[in-house]
């Protein structure tokens, strides 16, 4: 076929420039201009799909971005795969392929629309009343199959390789929709000087002057009002014109954010551009001038291929040269309708009726019908249509025929009505009243900064349209400041289509008229709904899922809710409407990720001796935002096995560890020590400088919030080290009680954490590894023991020095400039070989540690953990009158004796690794207790068996209890004990 | 994304510059220890959540690093004015005034 359905002179396209392209592995032919909706239809072909749950033949029902039915697959090349786009919506570009969806084997012939026959099975709610026995089906039976069965379109499984993009815009006024009320409203807001961007959906902006025979505004035919208006505002500097660009949601105080497509309609992708631009636009005013969307009517067989709407087939006759039909039959509840039959009949189609459910119709209408030659039934209603693959015949009630009749035809054009898009305008959240003329809701009433125009406000016909345009325009200008002097042109419109959509109330038949064609929602399913108890829109909504497909219930919404007011016996404004939720039409993850993939998806936080750990074939993990090498395996070895070796060397010799990313707060002022007091469990005012502490930090609520070691570094300063992950928070809290608690006090906090290099060194020949090259600082014993700090120098770089351990081992953290960092990692490195130097990892780190029952807070501790519970009642400030979270010690849950508390678990089975997180219960029996679960457990080599950190209900009073853990089926006995497995007597800390 | 005027930069900001830090003006009480269980219970965890005006603290994160308090109308979720700390909480509009 090439292009049968095409008509001589008439449309918008480039005749000059034809475009083959591709459905289903057919070529056809079209021209640049047409949509492949369109072009597919000049070719005859209406059958484009299959419906989501009865596989029922479906065709295009619209022109544009409200289809439901007519969603395809494109594909160009590897990765470039996009289901479920709408063929109203798809520019036609040379060597275009696009495949319908949802069917098997084929699409004239689906095996699934045998649930079209079974289609009393699939009413509202049917998964919740068919997949509930029994119980052993929901995962092995009725979930793979509910998954194969959804969906329409399939995923696209490879990488995308396209990029994408965003950016931020500022402007006066922000203009959604480029019809004649956008234009006119730009064109007001420009003369100012205002920066206004003027934003469509479409390839070309013009809206509904493009789907229409040309009228006269101003004298002028309105295509050359559109091409003048256009070149004005695109010459002008203060004015941006956003083609393809769809405004999908409006945010708070007119944040808008627009979806910018830039490649897809090119035939030739130009490499290394951006396939779509997010703009995240914040205008001082913005004009809804959306326009609106014509509604199906409700009737039997109301979806199938070639009933569409009314106006979709006078756009694709005026728009693109096409007839839907050389037979078409009307079917609508008001006048607009009728302006596609006269525009058919124009264009020499042989219109076969008019059937319109209005008892009266203006005389003018029917006198211009019966000049036209076209049969007209008023007061009529459809019974029903037929035709498997694309309507063959209408059957409507005719008075006038005493019965029924049977029209014969190849395609219906359907019209209940307009409704306004109130997508926006919802979102914004302006108000919303039923407008009883036209069966539908309006906005009410004002909103700050966002102006409505044309027919999004009820205000239909072109004239309407620029005249209400230019007045939003004004408005809005005015509301962001500026004063427009030039008066509104007349807008004098000649010749302009029938647009008063005044419709009756909407009609309820009792048959199986489609509602939401993308979702296959039925009326008898929202009547099904009402039936069994539903009275809320909301509820109905989500229980029949009308108006809850990709097309946001664009062509249904007013349907249902029609449908449903009629069987709750309410008027439909008493019933309300559902919310509207951006986005307004689907975007893809692409815009909104934009920029933000892979490498810049998330900043990973690398350490000064990173490079080093990457030369060496460190296995990282990721700990907050920084990669920390786990373990450094040498050849073939497992985790196990180097995590073990890492343990023994540790432990005999002497270990390097990158501690870095430690967080440090430095605290200085004649203050500091004071904040400190009241702000962590410890008492700060007896520390001497020169010497540390581990502090134990709570929140009000006296839970353990961080820990870590603090050093005096001289009278009014402290260095204070947090968890790697608590970092911010712990500044966080800090400031927050320096600026509006204790703002009296004399203290200032700064972060360090990324101005020192952290290198910890444990093990007995630790002393001996760094004392050769340190300067300044005695070594010795004596003067510097465990928990003391100094300054020095090594290798002649500034040094601060703590003798501290997280192992249990004679330990030192050297802390120099992150910038010396590597260099003086890099020279104790080469000097370990005598000492026995294994590097570690934070793997490493945790066994040892928990050999030692040193808590990891916010592991062995979940926000709901005292000092008490977790053992670390020894470490608060007895004197004290009160600090961060005292109070709440003794309240009266504080002191149950059955709470959570931090014990050892030893497994009857040396060799048994708990799994962190099983549950802890008294016994395996029908009276089991759950006591509590697992939170650290390891494989320990200096013990030569495994351990294991648990939180257990009443645990310190239950030394030597046996208990049961359990993971999954996995189940192990164990003995509760202490905390600390290895070297009890600190010992090793001096060793 | 709301919009919030930073009363010690004396700039209208996105709100992505900012953390919200809970209900306002609730004093950390002088003598903790002296307290009831219940009087403490109140502190610690009773709060307004009022439907309508609301006085909260705010941070400027991502900017000065202050901490702030604001009236905001968790209805129309704008913020009605900022004001800094140790300043007095200005009174909720009355109805026909609020910009809800």
């Amino acid at each position: 076929m090439r292009n049968t359905f095409r008509l001589p002179d008439t449309g918008r396209i480039d005749r000059g420039k034809p475009v083959s392209f591709r459905f289903n592995g057919t070529q056809h032919t079209g021209f640049v201009g047409d949509t492949l909706a369109s072009a597919l239809l000049a070719n005859g072909v209406h059958l484009v799909g299959r419906s989501f749950k009865y596989h029922r033949p479906r065709g295009f029902l619209s022109a544009g971005a409200e289809e439901p039915n007519a969603l395809v697959t494109v594909t160009r090349g590897a990765g470039r795969t996009t289901p479920n786009l709408p063929a109203t919506m798809i520019e036609l570009y040379e060597g275009l392929e696009a495949h319908s969806q949802n069917h098997w084997p084929s699409l004239s012939f689906d095996v699934g629309a045998v649930n079209d026959l079974l289609h009393p099975l699939f009413a509202a709610g049917f998964y919740y009343k068919t997949f509930m026995w029994p119980r052993s089906f929901w995962d092995k039976v009725y979930e793979p199959f509910i998954r194969q069965a959804a969906g329409l379109g399939k995923s696209p499984t490879q990488r995308d390789p396209d990029i994408y993009t965003s950016r931020h815009a500022f402007c006066d006024v922000l203009i959604v929709g480029a019809g004649a009320a956008g234009i006119a409203a730009a064109l007001a807001a420009a003369k100012t000087g205002a920066q206004v961007i003027l934003a469509d959906e479409q390839a070309k902006p013009g809206g509904t002057m493009l789907k229409e025979h040309p009228a006269r505004i101003d004298g002028a035919p309105s295509d050359t009002w559109l091409h003048t208006s256009l070149a004005t505002l695109r010459e002008a500097e203060n004015v941006t014109v956003l083609e393809r660009t769809c405004a999908f949601g409006v945010y708070h105080e007119n944040f808008i954010g627009l979806r910018q497509a830039l490649t897809d309609h090119q035939a030739d992708l130009p490499p290394d551009q951006p396939r779509e631009r997010l703009w995240k636009v914040r205008a001082k005013a913005v004009v809804l001038a959306q326009g609106a969307i014509e509604r199906p009517m409700s009737f039997s067989g109301n979806d199938r291929p070639g009933v569409m709407l009314a106006g979709a087939a006078r756009t694709y006759l005026n728009g693109h040269g096409v007839c839907v039909g050389h037979r078409p039959v009307i079917v609508t509840s008001n006048d607009t309708a009728w302006q596609s039959a006269f525009d058919l009949a124009g264009a020499g189609m042989s219109v076969s009726a008019i059937v319109d459910v209005r008892d009266t119709v203006a005389k003018g209408l029917v006198a211009r019908a019966d000049r036209a030659g076209i049969a007209v039934f008023t007061g009529s209603q459809v019974l029903g249509t037929s035709g498997r693959l694309r309507v063959s015949s209408i059957t409507i009630s005719s008075p006038k025929h005493a019965g029924q009749k049977k029209i014969a035809c190849d395609s219906v054009l359907m019209s209940a009505g307009w409704t306004p898009s109130l997508h926006l305008w919802s979102q914004a959240s302006g108000a919303i009243a039923w407008d009883d003329a036209l069966q539908a809701y309006v906005p009410d009433g004002g909103l700050d900064g966002v102006f409505v125009a044309g027919a999004g406000s009820g205000k239909f016909g072109l004239a309407e349209a620029l005249v209400s345009g230019w007045r939003a325009g004004a408005h809005a200008v005015a509301s962001a400041g500026f004063e427009l002097t030039a008066q509104a042109p007349a807008f004098k419109v000649r010749g302009e289509a029938i647009s008063s959509p005044a419709t009756p109330a909407l009609t309820h038949p009792q048959g199986r008229a489609f509602v939401d064609f993308q979702n296959d929602v039925t009326t008898k399913d929202i009547r099904l709904a009402v039936q069994e108890g539903f009275r809320s829109v909301e509820h109905i909504k989500r229980y029949t899922t009308t108006g809850m497909a990709t097309d946001q219930g664009k062509t249904s919404n007013i349907n249902a809710l029609a449908t449903s007011a009629s069987a709750l016996g309410v008027a439909p404004h008493e019933a309300g409407l559902t919310k509207f939720r951006p986005p307004y039409t689907p975007i893809t993850f692409g815009t909104l990720a934009a920029l933000r993939r892979d490498e810049t998806f998330q900043p990973v936080r690398k350490t000064p001796i990173d490079p080093w750990a990457e030369d060496k074939g460190a296995v990282f993990e990721p700990v907050s935002l920084w990669r920390r090498a786990r373990y450094f395996p040498k050849a073939h070895e497992t985790m196990h096995q180097a995590v073990a070796r890492e343990c023994r060397s540790v432990r005999e010799g002497v270990g390097m560890f990158d501690a870095s990313t430690l967080g440090k707060i430095e605290v200085v002022g004649p203050d500091a020590a004071e904040f400190l007091n009241r702000l962590y469990v410890n008492a700060w005012t007896t520390l001497k400088p020169g010497r540390c502490k581990y502090g134990v930090l709570l929140g009000e609520d006296g839970f353990i919030r961080d820990d870590g070691v603090i050093a005096r570094i001289a009278e009014d300063r402290f260095h204070v080290t947090t968890t790697t992950g608590g970092a911010a928070r712990v500044l966080t809290m800090m400031e927050d009680y320096r600026q509006t608690e204790w703002p009296d006090l004399k203290v200032w906090l700064t972060s360090t954490t990324e101005q020192w290099a952290v290198i910890a060194v444990n093990g007995p020949n630790a002393k001996r590894l760094i004392e050769p090259f340190i300067e300044g600082i005695d070594l010795s014993d004596e003067t510097f023991r465990h928990m003391s700090y100094a300054e020095g120098t090594i290798a002649g770089v500034e040094l601060r020095l703590f003798r501290v351990s997280f192992t249990g081992e004679r330990g030192y953290e050297i802390n120099v400039p992150a910038s010396e960092g590597l260099r003086i990692w890099d020279m104790l490195h080469a000097a370990g070989a005598d000492h026995g130097l294994v590097v570690y990892g934070t793997e490493t780190m945790h066994v040892l540690r928990a050999e030692k029952g040193y808590i990891i807070v916010g592991q062995d501790t979940d926000g709901t953990v005292t000092p008490q519970d977790a053992g670390l009642a020894w470490a608060i400030g007895k004197k004290k009158p009160d600090f961060v979270g005292k109070r709440s010690l003794t309240r009266p849950d504080m002191l149950l004796p059955d709470r959570p508390q931090l014990v050892g678990l030893l497994t009857a089975d040396a060799g048994k690794v708990l799994e962190e997180g099983a549950q802890v219960v008294s016994d395996w029996s029908a009276t089991a207790r759950p006591l509590g679960h697992v939170t650290s457990s390891y494989w320990s080599e200096a013990l030569g068996r495994s351990i294991a950190l648990a939180l257990v209900a009443g645990g310190h009073d239950a030394m030597d209890t046996e208990v049961t853990v359990v993971a999954g089926r996995d189940m192990a006995s164990a003995t509760i004990t202490g905390t600390v497995f290895y070297d009890p007597k600190g010992e090793r800390i001096n060793a | 994304m709301i919009q919030i005027h930073c009363p010690y930069c004396c700039e209208l900001l996105p709100e992505q510059e900012f953390a919200y830090a809970g209900e306002a003006h609730i004093v950390r009480p002088e003598d903790p220890g002296a307290l009831s269980d219940e009087a403490w219970r109140d502190y610690l965890f009773l709060r307004t959540n009022a439907r309508g005006p609301y006085h909260e603290r705010w941070r400027h994160v991502h900017g000065c690093s202050r901490f702030f308090n604001a009236l905001r109308d968790t209805v129309s979720d704008r913020i009605l004015v900022t004001y800094r700390m140790g300043e007095a909480p200005p009174a909720p509009p009355s109805e026909e005034g609020g910009d809800a």
